[in-house]
């Protein structure tokens, strides 16, 4: 050895203390988990694993199950169209409302100040309830209510998705450019007015780009909601899988994949037409 | 431009009438007087949210549940993401690294819930099967971010030490690693964040948590024990939220 002190790991102490911090305080994760391998390893449940995934191939492709899929295909785009359709009528009204950029009393002091801010807060804090609730919560909520079927998705997405598209049109609103706006309500115009001269122009692009994107996202939402029973894809899904048909499943796998794909695919297609 | 943001609007509108009008949806049944009456009792049933303190205790323990799914998740994504990550960025030939970048993606590319549903078929049902989806999903993302972090990092250190004749695992541990461990750890929280968000919701394919207590108690007609889950839900989202965003001011930037 040249070096006169022996070679020592200048950050084992660190790191070690570091693990065994981490491991202390995962180890009753462990427990509450049900943290436990050997499950995966039991007879039966290895049975009925190797069953369902040996079954995966060949896919199913009899003309019957096609049939099926193709309608569940269009069930969960007309879900995914119509629910976020549905979010655009809900949030572009309270967008308006909410913006700042329209408010009027803002500029001076207007008689409509304090009406102004009584709806304003109560309209942003149902935004954020909407929105906070996943959309697979409302749909289990709304399968309760209305039955199963691709009518829960709809208002599911409905729902939520008025949350977020309120919430960002209105950011849109307030952050593209208001003078034109405000120049309009300086000199008396109404809202409306100022809205659809003086900020529509301006910011139509990014809100048409923000609604294809979440028309995207509605698509991938729709087909987890089906496994609550909420129609589409998920839901035929799950029936499968109940039935442990695993052909059907990977079937079903693999059309959402490339579902997913092309919507992915098109939404940045048509993100980018935008720009 | 402003033509095709117009001509898109139009086209989106004819595409949400044509699917209104394939699901047969009737809209206005849900403003029909009796259909009104009927949701107006069934949100009304939904109140006063049942507070007992024998229900809060179970609903603590859901949500202790539900972030020890989330926690072990996530635990082991990062270890096994880290382990993949050296295959995908190519640190041990171009073969394995295609074979990892598959395998990556397959695992990301499949939901959560999916992986849920699959998982509760492997594992039985209960809280170890989220877990698993979770590191299934998981391992996906953080793999293919881990693998991009340690193509990024300078080769410098882990070159000097190699060339000064230390072994490739020590040039690696001393050289690569600390550099990279900072990003991982911040990759492996953000991911861990969205996990708890996912956690509560995997329960409605019965792996155990938040949702599952949700699944069973509307699956029970139990609505005022609902509105607890739901209310325990956005709390806990709420709190992940606020701790997430007050780590961030303070140790980004």
């Amino acid at each position: 050895m040249l070096l006169a002190q022996p070679l020592r790991d200048p950050a084992a102490l660190h790191r070690v203390a570091l693990t065994i911090i981490i491991l202390l305080l995962l180890w009753p994760g462990l427990h509450l988990a049900e943290f436990n391998p050997a499950v995966l390893f039991e007879t039966n449940n290895r049975r009925i694993m190797s069953q369902f995934v040996s079954s995966f191939f060949p896919l199913n492709l009899s003309p019957d199950f096609l049939k099926l899929l193709w309608k569940s295909t269009l069930e969960t785009l007309a879900l995914a169209t119509a629910g976020t359709a549905l979010a655009m009528f809900i949030a572009f009204p309270a967008a308006l409302i909410v913006a700042r950029s329209l408010s009027i009393s803002r500029i001076g002091p207007g008689p409509g100040r304090w009406i102004g801010q009584v709806i304003r807060i109560p309209v942003r804090w149902i935004l954020i309830v909407l929105r906070s609730i996943p959309e697979i919560v409302w749909a289990l909520l709304f399968v309760r209510a209305v039955g199963l079927g691709p009518a829960a998705g709809v208002l599911a997405i409905a729902i939520t998705y008025s949350g977020m598209l309120g919430k960002v049109y209105s950011e849109i609103l307030e952050s593209c450019d208001t003078r034109p706006a405000r120049a309009l309500l300086e000199s008396g115009s109404g809202r409306l007015a100022a809205f659809s001269y003086g900020i529509l122009p301006g910011a139509l692009h990014e809100l048409v780009s923000y609604s294809v994107y979440r028309w995207e996202c509605a698509v991938r939402a729709s087909v987890i909601m089906g496994f609550v029973g909420a129609g589409g894809l998920g839901q035929l899904m799950e029936l499968s899988m109940r039935m442990l048909n695993g052909g059907e499943v990977s079937t079903i796998l693999l059309t959402f994949l490339l579902l997913v794909l092309l919507a992915d695919a098109a939404s940045a297609i048509l993100r980018k037409a935008l720009e | 431009m402003r033509p095709l943001s117009i001509l898109l609007s139009i086209v989106f509108l004819a595409l949400a009438v044509l699917s209104v009008q394939y699901l047969s949806l009737d809209l206005m049944r849900f403003f029909a007087p009796d259909s009104h009456k009927q949701m107006l009792a069934y949100i009304v049933s939904f109140f006063p949210p049942d507070l007992s303190s024998e229900y809060l205790s179970r609903i603590a323990k859901g949500t202790v549940e539900t972030l020890a799914i989330s926690a072990i998740g996530t635990g082991l994504a990062a270890i096994f993401g880290l382990l993949l990550a050296l295959p995908t960025a190519g640190r041990l030939g171009a073969i394995l690294r295609a074979i990892a970048r598959f395998f990556l993606n397959f695992l990301r590319s499949v939901p959560e819930l999916v992986w849920a549903a699959i998982m509760v078929l492997a594992a039985g049902l209960g809280p170890f099967a989220g877990t698993l989806a979770l590191a299934a999903h998981t391992t996906g993302v953080l793999g293919r971010l881990f693998g991009e972090t340690l193509e990024n990092t300078p080769p410098e250190p882990a070159l000097a030490l190699l060339h000064s004749g230390s072994p490739r695992m020590a040039a690696f541990m001393y050289g690569t690693f600390p550099g990279i461990f900072p990003q991982l750890v911040s990759y492996t929280l953000y991911r861990w964040e969205n996990n708890i968000r996912m956690a509560t919701i995997l329960g409605f394919v019965g792996a155990g948590g938040l949702g599952q207590m949700l699944y069973f108690s509307l699956s029970l007609f139990q609505q005022q024990q609902a509105f607890t889950v739901i209310l325990a839900m956005l709390f806990l989202v709420a709190i992940v939220d606020a701790i997430s965003a007050w780590l961030r001011g303070r140790y980004i930037e």
